[in-house]
């Protein structure tokens, strides 16, 4: 993968992870491989079941035994998968941070949200009582809560939904991390207050250098707030790329199926071009590219097997075969 | 709706539905739902401190004075963010809330006076469908079973010929035959949503309102359902109310578009109109906030619209809008401005756009 300045900050490969149901273990991340830069927002899309948000909580081993986590994530060139959980709570949290889509589920109801970051000061940075304090303060104003010094004091169910996570990115912030990994932030939120919490994620982006992976299903958000794209399809990276070149010339079948699947301000009221049938449940795709039954490009070729992610243009990858063909193919015509 | 059939299936049902349709029906692009001042409020539990006090009970004023005319055969798009009323709107205008003060007419008829079998006949003509198709169906009954109940509650068609029909229903929506005998639980979200609106089309309805129908669906899916209604609307002729808060959507699919804020319409256009040159501030926020797909075209780096939406127990006097308004000038805050023409026909209410274009 790119290795632009210095190397990557987070390096992914052959991630997988599989959970135990009741019907047996399921394969949800199947083979994952992606790079973050330093201080970049990527951008992880697919649909429901694509693997997006099980990644992400793999990446912090947030998965509970005897759900299995194999292959290789490297934070700053150290294994964390082997990590025991001691030393992998010295990461989690601290040097990458995480918030989740219902910040609700995640705020804990008995504790002011002062007294949530003050936990976090004390457990990971070296302040001082009052440090902490006046800390706390300073991180819910830097997140865009009015009247912060009187709202410290404020429990969770006393916030909107906007404040709400807003106060969990202030939570995460206390320990400065270096990675923030956004799981839906923005899906439970109304558009206006979506777009301050995207403002407000790629504002902190430059003033503290943080790098963001950015969950969503909605291929607005990315396009608007991310430099990089990952595009999942049943447990795998399908595309991978800078956003510009992969909306204006997807490489994969799939991106560009999604991409149709988006109404077009320019053609209103005309039927749409969407994906035939829904997303395989996992553990059924075949020895055949995963997206082969659904696809309108799909030839005899596709069922000889996954194909890997390879370097399909300047600094883009991609698993898929016709990926010449699409380019030739105006998606939005 | 499952609720509502429930309900139905125990009242005493008089004279088959087909047998006494009343003859008055408008021509296509005549207004055909007309809404005039419709309020609704709801009452809060008063809190314990209320209660010590004696203070009254508080109540959330989720529709104020909303007027809107609805058009034979066109789509009507709703939007707006949650706690503007759209979702109260639709339950207020199929009766399964009761309105505070207002009117509701279906072509020519009075909503809110009907009861007993007029009332049901109206519930059959204007259905409503729901997001969440996995609430508003009998996990018990197969889809048969289901599209079945609704044909004979309403007496649509004779008990021999329920086969035949239950087959059409399930070819408009695009379901296979062979779904017919299984359980919602064994069927996709976007399936759910179809059976739903099979169901719903077993009774013939002229109107069709449907509240976030594919908000819950995979970009995917939800371009497969928005096929499917626009192909429905053709071939059926319906009126459709399609309430979303994604905008993108709602521009696809609808005629004209109606933003709410705070319990009242602030905006009403035709769609290209709408999203072209949106004349309300709050329209434009709102258009503004909506992530566009194009990369090249990022928006500003600062938010489109600061705060959040004021609570419904206390309105702003004003404007509603007034507190985050850019545009805001002093009588926004103290005269509210009501749902008037512009100068290009669409309805608005805002002071600003009314004295740009000369009318205030």
């Amino acid at each position: 993968m790119m290795h632009d300045n210095g190397g990557p900050l987070l390096s992914i490969r052959a991630l997988r992870t599989t959970l135990a149901t009741e019907g047996g273990r399921v394969t949800v991340v199947d083979g994952v491989d992606l790079d973050v830069q330093p201080g970049e927002i990527l951008g992880l899309v697919g649909e429901s079941g694509s693997g997006k948000s099980m990644t992400l909580r793999s990446i912090l081993r947030l998965i509970r035994p005897p759900g299995q986590v194999t292959g290789q994530v490297l934070w700053r060139g150290r294994d964390l998968v082997p990590l025991r959980e001691a030393e992998m709570r010295a990461i989690r949290g601290r040097e990458i941070g995480m918030i989740f889509q219902e910040p609700m589920t995640a705020l804990n109801p008995v504790l002011s949200v002062g007294a949530q970051i003050l936990e976090n000061l004390a457990a990971h940075t070296d302040l001082g009582r009052a440090a902490r304090r006046a800390r706390a303060v300073e991180l819910l104003n830097l997140v865009g809560i009015p009247a912060p010094a009187q709202r410290v004091h404020d429990f969770p169910h006393q916030f909107s939904g906007g404040m709400r996570q807003r106060a969990m990115i202030a939570i995460a912030l206390a320990s400065n991390p270096t990675l923030l990994l956004a799981d839906e932030p923005t899906t439970a939120l109304d558009v206006t207050i979506q777009d301050q919490i995207l403002k407000l994620l790629q504002h902190l982006r430059e003033t503290l250098g943080m790098a963001v992976i950015l969950v969503t299903h909605d291929l607005g958000v990315v396009a608007q707030s991310c430099d990089r794209v990952a595009v999942l399809y049943a447990g795998r990276v399908a595309e991978y790329g800078a956003v510009g070149p992969v909306f204006a010339t997807p490489r994969h079948a799939y991106t560009l199926g999604l991409l149709r699947s988006v109404p077009d301000a320019r053609h209103a009221r005309q039927p749409l071009r969407p994906i035939a049938g829904a997303p395989p449940p996992p553990d059924t795709v075949g020895a055949t590219c995963a997206f082969m039954p659904r696809c309108g490009f799909a030839t005899a070729a596709c069922a000889a097997g996954r194909p890997p992610l390879v370097p399909a243009a300047e600094g883009r990858l991609s698993a898929c075969i016709h990926g010449d063909r699409l380019e030739a193919t105006e998606w939005a015509a | 709706m499952g609720g509502m059939t429930m309900e139905l299936s125990t009242v005493d049902l008089a004279a088959p539905a087909q047998a006494t349709e009343p003859l008055t029906r408008s021509a296509p692009g005549e207004p055909v739902l007309v809404v005039e001042k419709l309020t609704k409020t709801f009452r809060r539990p008063r809190s314990f401190a209320d209660l010590v006090s004696g203070q009254p009970p508080r109540r959330v004023h989720a529709l104020t004075e909303v007027n809107l005319t609805v058009r034979r055969g066109e789509t009507l798009g709703i939007v707006g963010e949650s706690g503007c009323g759209k979702s109260t709107l639709a339950r207020c205008l199929v009766r399964l809330h009761r309105m505070d003060s207002g009117r509701v007419t279906y072509d020519g008829l009075d909503v809110g006076g009907l009861s007993g079998t007029a009332l049901r006949r109206f519930n059959r003509r204007v259905q409503m469908v729901f997001q969440d198709p996995y609430g508003s169906l009998n996990p018990r009954m197969t889809v048969r079973a289901t599209i079945a109940e609704a044909l004979s509650v309403h007496r649509m068609c004779a008990r021999r010929d329920m086969p035949a029909r239950i087959a059409a229903l399930m070819d408009m929506v695009h379901l296979p035959q062979s779904a017919a005998g299984r359980r919602p639980h064994e069927f996709s979200g976007g399936q759910r949503q179809r059976i739903g609106i099979a169901r719903a089309l077993a009774l013939e309805p002229d109107c069709l309102i449907a509240d976030e129908l594919v908000s819950a669906l995979d970009v995917s899916v939800q371009a497969q359902m928005v096929n499917l209604l626009l192909e429905l609307q053709e071939r059926l002729h319906l009126t459709v109310l399609f309430i979303a808060h994604d905008l993108r959507l709602v521009r696809h699919l609808s005629h004209r578009v109606a933003v709410m804020y705070l319990g009242r319409v602030v905006e009403l256009a035709e769609t290209e109109a709408l999203f072209a040159r949106p004349r309300h501030p709050y329209t434009r926020a709102l258009l503004e906030a909506a992530p566009e797909l194009d990369p090249t075209r990022r928006g500003s780096t600062e938010a489109a619209l600061k705060g959040e939406l004021p609570s419904p127990v206390n309105p702003p006097p004003g404007c509603a809008f007034h507190p985050r308004c850019p545009a805001a000038i002093e009588r926004c805050r103290v005269v509210r401005p009501v749902l008037a023409p512009l100068s290009d026909g669409r309805l608005a209410a805002c002071h600003v756009a009314a004295m740009e274009d000369g009318i205030a």
